[in-house]
């Protein structure tokens, strides 16, 4: 049995003051298991009374090695690790990654699993949204926000396992398309969920916008200046809650965001409050996607018809011999990507999630990276916490929304 | 290649001589690592505030170069976007940290010493960051095996459990 490593102030004394090894301030754990680091984050607080001097946050609880297990299978296979990155945009993560694919083998994919592609990464960057609005809402002390946010999450979970037999982990989305066409109840169901939910952003936004509580924990919290944001590699909607315009979908459009009409909402105040508002006005601009893409919902195939890359349909099998040998060889040993690299973003509720992807020429990706947002979003959180209360604090790791899937991998 | 694009990598090249490759339709430049500190600082210049990702390839067992560095940049201003390759070499390597320059290099710079042991030299704060602090090897490296565990039964347990490695044994 080896010693036990005990660690010190001495091995972190240059990250905190000078304070801290006299024992003037001190030293305190928050986390891994405190309930509004939502989930395993572990922060080493420096304080002073109740004022945060220094935040050491430590990270890698929940580092699974995707990266190097994606390495030792096949495309098709890599992907359903994808779903797992960031459990709460499992359907963007699916897309970047089969976007990736795309880009790396040129594979095109029909108009209409483009369209379904659109919907179901709005649908999710809305539920993703209502995980936030209830938890970040809970740790300011508002428990019913969370269990409405829930509640209205279902509708949207059925809609992925009409899809997909699956709530969540969905892989639905693949390289060359989709799966397999969504059921006939798609659509209803899809429009139930239009009827429904701007009525209940706006029982949200009645609830906590002008609530007196929520504005003395949110007004100039956490804030954070556009260029600070950029230098931090923030992106996503704590970027434009700074004042800051970008947004994937709009400048580097893919997936057909450019037939559709949406605003990208932005704020200038750069605080907790000011990330509550925008991503709140994201839900509204994401069902807006959501009901132009369903309104002229393309017929057609969901996958291309490139055999040597996508697997031909059930049917054909049956009576096709080539069908038969293309399905044989996908599913045994995969397709051979050309050499090369490519690096693909897509705006997930994070902000830019990239992967970039090389090939040797081989059925197995050479190297994958996943450029996930929360990873960047949450090395910010040292600057923001000087200073604040460690309830500040709290209400300022709501803001980022994080999650540790996503920043561990 | 985008038009806008065009001058930068003009500029680049005849000022720290890089070479300009485009395939798949990305633009990468090679540039020796030496002078990636010059070159990210004109980087921000040019308008390229953002690091997207910065990451490493290992191409063990080729040693010259054996690891490729990758800094994807982007532009918010311009909406550009641009990759540097810096092949470095040896067993070791170290590359000058740009951590003061885009401050989340920060922890990119500790997961390339954590997952490929890729020094960043000059960085402030070289810890492990995803791995415990006493992993022994880069997790990312091709020649560290991907680890596989062997089921033990009832039967097997105790054989398996000799020689089964633990953490920090």
């Amino acid at each position: 049995m080896p010693d036990i490593q005990e660690v010190t102030v001495e091995d972190l004394k240059h990250l905190v003051s000078e304070r801290a090894i006299t024992g003037e301030t001190m030293l305190l754990n928050m986390g891994p298991q405190h309930p509004s680091t939502h989930g395993v984050l572990r922060l080493l607080l420096e304080l002073d009374g109740e004022t945060v001097v220094n935040c050491i946050p430590d990270i890698g609880f929940l580092h699974t090695g995707v990266e190097k297990n994606m390495e030792a299978k096949t495309y098709q296979k890599a992907e359903v690790m994808s779903d797992r990155l960031d459990y709460m945009n499992p359907v963007g993560n699916n897309l970047a990654f089969s976007m990736a694919v795309e880009k790396l083998v040129d594979l095109d994919v029909p108009a209409r699993a483009q369209a379904i592609r659109v919907i179901l990464a709005e649908l999710t960057r809305y539920q993703s949204h209502l995980v936030w609005l209830g938890t970040a809402a809970l740790d300011l002390a508002a428990m019913s926000m969370f269990l409405y946010c829930f509640r209205e999450r279902e509708y949207i979970l059925d809609v992925m396992e009409m899809c997909s037999g699956q709530r969540m982990m969905t892989t639905y989305i693949r390289p060359g398309g989709l799966w397999r066409d969504v059921p006939v109840e798609f659509e209803a169901a899809v429009r139930n969920i239009l009827k429904t939910f701007p009525k209940r952003i706006d029982q949200y936004e009645a609830l906590l916008v002008r609530n007196p509580l929520m504005l003395d924990r949110t007004l100039g919290i956490g804030k954070l200046t556009g260029e600070e944001c950029l230098n931090f590699g923030v992106t996503g909607p704590m970027l434009r809650a700074s004042g800051i315009k970008w947004d994937l979908r709009k400048a580097r459009p893919y997936s057909g965001y450019e037939q559709y009409d949406f605003d990208i909402p932005t704020r200038p105040e750069g605080d907790v409050y000011a990330r509550f508002l925008v991503r709140l006005e994201e839900m509204r601009q994401s069902l807006r996607i959501v009901r132009q893409a369903l309104d002229k919902l393309p017929l057609g195939p969901v996958r291309s018809n490139n055999y040597k890359f996508v697997p031909p349909p059930r049917s054909e099998i049956g009576t096709s011999m080539e069908a038969l040998i293309h399905h044989f060889k996908l599913w045994t040993e995969g397709f051979n990507a050309p050499k090369g690299s490519v690096y693909h973003a897509v705006e997930s509720p994070r902000g830019e999630l990239g992967v970039y992807l090389e090939s040797d020429g081989g059925p197995k990706p050479y190297r994958i990276h996943w450029r996930t947002p929360s990873f960047d979003n949450l090395q910010s959180i040292p600057l923001m916490a000087k200073g604040v209360l460690v309830a500040d604090l709290v209400a300022i790791i709501g803001s980022i929304d994080i999650v540790l899937g996503d920043v561990d991998r | 290649m985008d038009k806008q694009l065009q001058p930068i990598i003009e500029e680049l090249e005849k000022d720290f001589g890089v070479s300009a490759t485009e395939s798949l339709g990305e633009v990468s430049l090679v540039l020796p690592a030496e002078k990636i500190v010059a070159t990210c600082q004109r980087m921000q210049d040019l308008g390229f505030e953002l690091l997207s990702a910065l990451t490493a390839v290992d191409y063990w067992p080729e040693e010259q170069p054996r690891f490729h560095v990758i800094y994807e940049f982007s532009s918010v201003s311009k909406n550009l976007r641009l990759e540097i390759r810096l092949p470095v070499r040896g067993i070791n390597p170290t590359i000058p940290t740009v951590s003061h320059i885009y401050r989340n290099a920060n922890w990119r710079e500790r997961e390339l010493w954590d997952m490929f042991g890729i020094k960043a030299e000059g960085h402030p704060d070289l810890r492990r960051i995803l791995m415990p602090a006493d992993w022994e090897g880069h997790p990312l490296r091709k020649d560290y095996p991907l680890g596989y565990e062997e089921p033990q039964f009832t039967f097997n347990f105790e054989e398996i459990n000799l020689r089964k490695p633990y953490a920090k044994d």
